[in-house]
């Protein structure tokens, strides 16, 4: 034992590799009442980790060309050995990793996560988000299948709507007249190293910001309020042994559901590899429903709702913006759902209604009864922080404990 | 313009859309569920070789693989489905992907569209659809290889398994609103095959062509069982390691 | 150890920790957590290996020997690397007895040749050689010098294998000598006669 110590403390006397182990896990102390809902965000790393691994195999034999990628795909698939267990914990991975991040989202909006003073760890964990949706759309180009290809041309069109220089920024985004081998190869080069980098640097900022003003819990208590002689958080606990052993558990549960989709059901019916993809791009000819991957239907059923194409641009993606604004638009000083008012559980049941059945009806063809209903959720999503600014600022709230209660 | 090509470029403008508009609604699917046994799937092979891989190609799988997967030796599917030859003008090697010596131009230029890759054809249309597309083609002298087919109207496709089914044509019942229904088919001319046995050997066909689509799921699903095990172990011990340890949190 | 730390406030008593259940548990997370990472590195390390295609293209090539004349070497590709046959004259034939005293490795003792190739001709037939042209030094491929004694490789040289990049010298049967660079006498590839006039390249008799 003593052999390590010297040899630690020879690193020690060089960088700060004990005081960083215990300001970030072994001393950092967390609430000792986190429930199911606080796994979501070490398994948002696992699945980063996953990504990036299986990712660095695929790019050994993918080839970002228009007139190879497609057969480089199924190459890796066939011909490459174990590739397609690779590319299936890949493309697994990818929707995985939305599941974990609205599941850890909804939390932090449940528990008024993001309210003072953790704006920072909500904007920080937006642009995340934010990263992210751009990581999956270049990604999911690089099948070059048919849903690649106009999901792609789609999306970039969007870039359309905006006034005087909307054609000129589409053109430069894809680097030709329609989405191309250009696009292909930029989107490649984004997709594994620039957007990747941006992504670790924000998640590295996201754990910074949050071992600096402590993670929140269920009951939105400050445990730092409560600390005993040793100045320590009474409800705290350090984060290892006992939120590593936890987090072990929550672990093995999401190895278990993302291992049976890659062996049993990689396609998932559908969602997660669409069927459309398996017919190599095609310029000249359009599936007869494109829709995007499950995870960007909601946004995507708000901008089909619209009538007007600038207008449905702006909507989706204020969708998205709002959600950076929230800690501003939340103006109650009660962070838990648990102590709020009745009418702000509603709200937000109204609000998490609204974004399934968006995603529900993005993934549809378009029918007049369902942008009608798209309209009504769209108006739901919005009138949602809306309404929260209203009801937030005098809400009939009911007292916050002292302690966490377990 | 001869009247060949006006026919041709007749038939490309209606093919085109109708291919789009195939694979969604219309016909009802017979339901199908895929064999894996070698036999099924050498049968099917006999029938992809012999009537499909000639202007269709798979050309993502490899003879070799798939000899290794159906229970077939190199030798074997070399002398019995390889009909291919290669770039210096020798029969294709067992080693090769499943190609074919028909060009994408000429394709294009016979029957209005590239003949589609088949490798993939299971997961892009599903084997319902491709169970009882082949077993919806029927006579019609209006099109240009004297084949429609009442999944995939205005079909550019020959009936290539003519001499196997015979021809028929569709009966339409017209139901209590009015629509047109179809009600099943009646032989006009007999096949070498009765009904039975050309289903059966559709079922080879799509079977096979439900292999080359997705050909390690049987591999997949015995290592995934394996892979589920050992993580119900990891969880087992998971729970016990975090049941021990939250023995200090006073609750 | 984690064992013993214990959280702060109002915690169990220490002393009442099963240490040894806690270590044994730990261990055997340790353990199955480690040979799930490790059955996970299989699959990513051997996707490193030739792919099907690869072996595809590795697969063993025919070579037509009825038209090589006495003396002329074709080249066939096999995995990528170059395969020299020759068709060696008497007189090359003849040298090989005269150059052994200057040879590092005159048995093939360190050289990787099949079984039937390790003899003074390197080859099945004595006037056909079979070889990997691929120097055992640093890979490039040598140069054929069959004629005797030219004037840039000096009067003992009685035809072989010249290395242009570091100098290293071979003797017709693809023999090193001694005081070059490279270690070992160049590679002879497994292969076999189909027929008096057809060699296959990359497999022994019998195993296609």
């Amino acid at each position: 034992m003593s052999k390590v110590n010297d040899v630690m403390a020879w690193i020690d006397e060089r960088i700060p590799l004990t005081a960083t182990w215990d300001k970030h896990v072994g001393k950092y102390y967390a609430p000792k009442n986190f429930n199911f809902w606080y796994y979501f965000g070490s398994l948002a790393l696992l699945v980063l980790v996953i990504q990036i691994v299986t990712g660095i195999f695929l790019t050994m034999n993918y080839k970002p060309d228009g007139e190879l990628a497609f057969k480089s795909v199924e190459y890796i698939m066939r011909d490459v050995n174990w590739g397609w267990l690779i590319r299936y914990m890949h493309s697994t991975g990818a929707s995985m990793f939305f599941v974990v991040v609205y599941l850890h989202m909804m939390r932090g909006i449940m528990y008024g996560s993001y309210k003072k003073p953790r704006e920072l760890l909500w904007i920080f964990g937006m642009l995340i988000y934010l990263v992210l949706m751009a990581e999956a759309f270049m990604g999911y180009l690089l099948p070059w299948g048919q849903m690649s290809f106009w999901g792609a041309q789609v999306i970039i069109s969007l870039f359309g709507a905006i006034p005087w220089v909307g054609d000129a920024i589409t053109l430069w985004l894809r680097g030709d007249y329609v989405v191309a081998d250009a696009t292909l190869n930029r989107f490649f080069a984004l997709h594994v190293i620039a957007m990747p980098l941006v992504l670790i640097g924000l998640v590295f900022v996201h754990i910074i910001a949050l071992h600096e003003v402590g993670s929140n819990n269920p009951d939105g208590v400050d445990i730092k309020k409560n600390k005993g002689a040793d100045g320590i958080p009474v409800d705290g606990i350090p984060f290892h042994p006992y939120y590593t052993v936890k987090d072990l558990v929550g672990v093995a549960v999401f190895l278990i559901v993302f291992f049976a989709i890659v062996f049993f059901a990689p396609e998932m019916g559908g969602y997660f590899l669409e069927h459309a993809n398996y017919v190599p791009a095609d310029p000249l000819k359009t599936p007869e429903h494109i829709a995007p991957v499950w995870y960007f239907t909601p946004f995507y059923a708000i901008l089909r709702a619209m009538p007007d194409k600038l207008f449905g641009v702006i909507a989706m993606f204020s969708a998205i913006a709002v959600l950076f604004f929230l800690p501003w638009i939340d103006r109650g000083p009660v962070r838990s759902i648990r102590y709020r008012s009745f009418q702000y559980k509603v709200i937000l049941i109204a609000f998490v209604v609204a974004f399934v059945v968006l995603g529900y009806y993005g993934m549809q063809p378009v029918t007049p009864a369902g942008t009608w209903i798209s309209r009504l959720c769209s108006l739901t999503y919005f009138g949602f922080f809306v309404a929260l600014f209203f009801i937030s600022k005098n809400e009939n709230t009911k007292p916050v404990p002292e302690r966490v209660k377990y | 313009m001869n009247s060949l090509t006006k026919i041709i470029s007749v038939a490309a403008i209606l093919v085109a859309p109708a291919f789009a508009g195939a694979a969604g609604g219309g016909a009802a699917l017979d339901h199908f569920t895929p064999e894996r046994t070698d036999r099924t799937l050498q049968r099917g092979a006999k029938v992809f070789m012999n009537y499909c891989s000639g202007c269709h190609s798979a050309d993502y799988h490899r003879y070799s693989h798939m000899a290794r997967d159906i229970g077939l030796s190199d030798s074997a599917v070399v002398e019995n489905l390889i009909f291919t030859t290669d770039d210096a003008g020798e029969k294709t090697k067992v080693g090769a992907l499943m190609g074919n010596n028909m060009s994408a131009e000429y394709g294009k230029e016979a029957f209005g569209v590239v003949p589609p890759n088949l490798a993939l054809v299971a997961r892009s249309r599903g084997v319902d659809w491709l169970y009882t597309y082949m077993r919806s083609f029927y006579l019609d002298e209006s099109r240009p290889f004297g084949a429609n087919n009442t999944v995939f109207p205005q079909v550019g496709m020959p009936h290539v398994l003519s001499d196997l089914q015979g021809w028929r044509k569709p009966i339409y019942t017209t139901d209590s609103e009015g629509h047109e229904k179809l009600a099943g088919f009646q032989q006009v001319t007999a096949g070498t095959l009765s009904e039975d046995e050309y289903d059966a050997t559709i079922t080879d066909l799509v079977s096979f062509l439900d292999y080359l689509g997705d050909p390690n799921r049987e591999a997949r699903h015995s290592l995934g069982i394996k892979v589920m095990l050992f993580l119900l172990i990891f969880l087992v011990l998971a729970v016990f390691l975090k049941k021990e340890y939250w023995k200090d949190i006073p609750h | 150890m984690a064992t013993d730390k214990v959280a702060p406030g109002g915690r169990r008593d220490p002393d009442g920790v099963d240490k040894k259940r806690r270590r044994m548990l730990t261990t055997g997370m340790g353990v199955v957590g480690a040979a799930g990472a490790a059955a996970l590195a299989v699959p990513l390390i051997s996707s490193m290996s030739p792919s099907a295609r690869a072996r595809a293209a590795g697969a063993p090539v025919e070579v037509d020997i009825s038209k090589l004349a006495e003396g002329q070497r074709v080249i066939v590709e096999w995995r990528g690397k170059p395969v020299w046959v020759v068709k060696r004259t008497q007189t090359l034939l003849d040298g090989l007895q005269q150059v052994q005293g200057e040879l590092r490795d005159v048995e093939s003792d360190d050289s990787i040749q099949p079984e039937y190739a390790k003899n003074e001709f390197r080859s099945i037939k004595p006037e056909i050689l079979v070889m990997v042209g691929i120097c055992t030094h640093l890979g490039c491929s040598p140069s054929y010098r069959p004629e005797v004694a030219p004037a840039d490789l000096g009067d003992s040289w009685k035809g072989g294998f010249f290395c242009p990049c570091h100098g290293s010298r071979f003797d017709i049967s693809g023999r090193v000598y001694k005081g070059v660079p490279a270690p070992t006498n160049l590679d002879v590839p497994p292969h076999y006669y189909m027929s008096d006039t057809r060699i296959l390249v990359g497999a022994d008799e019998g195993q296609v």
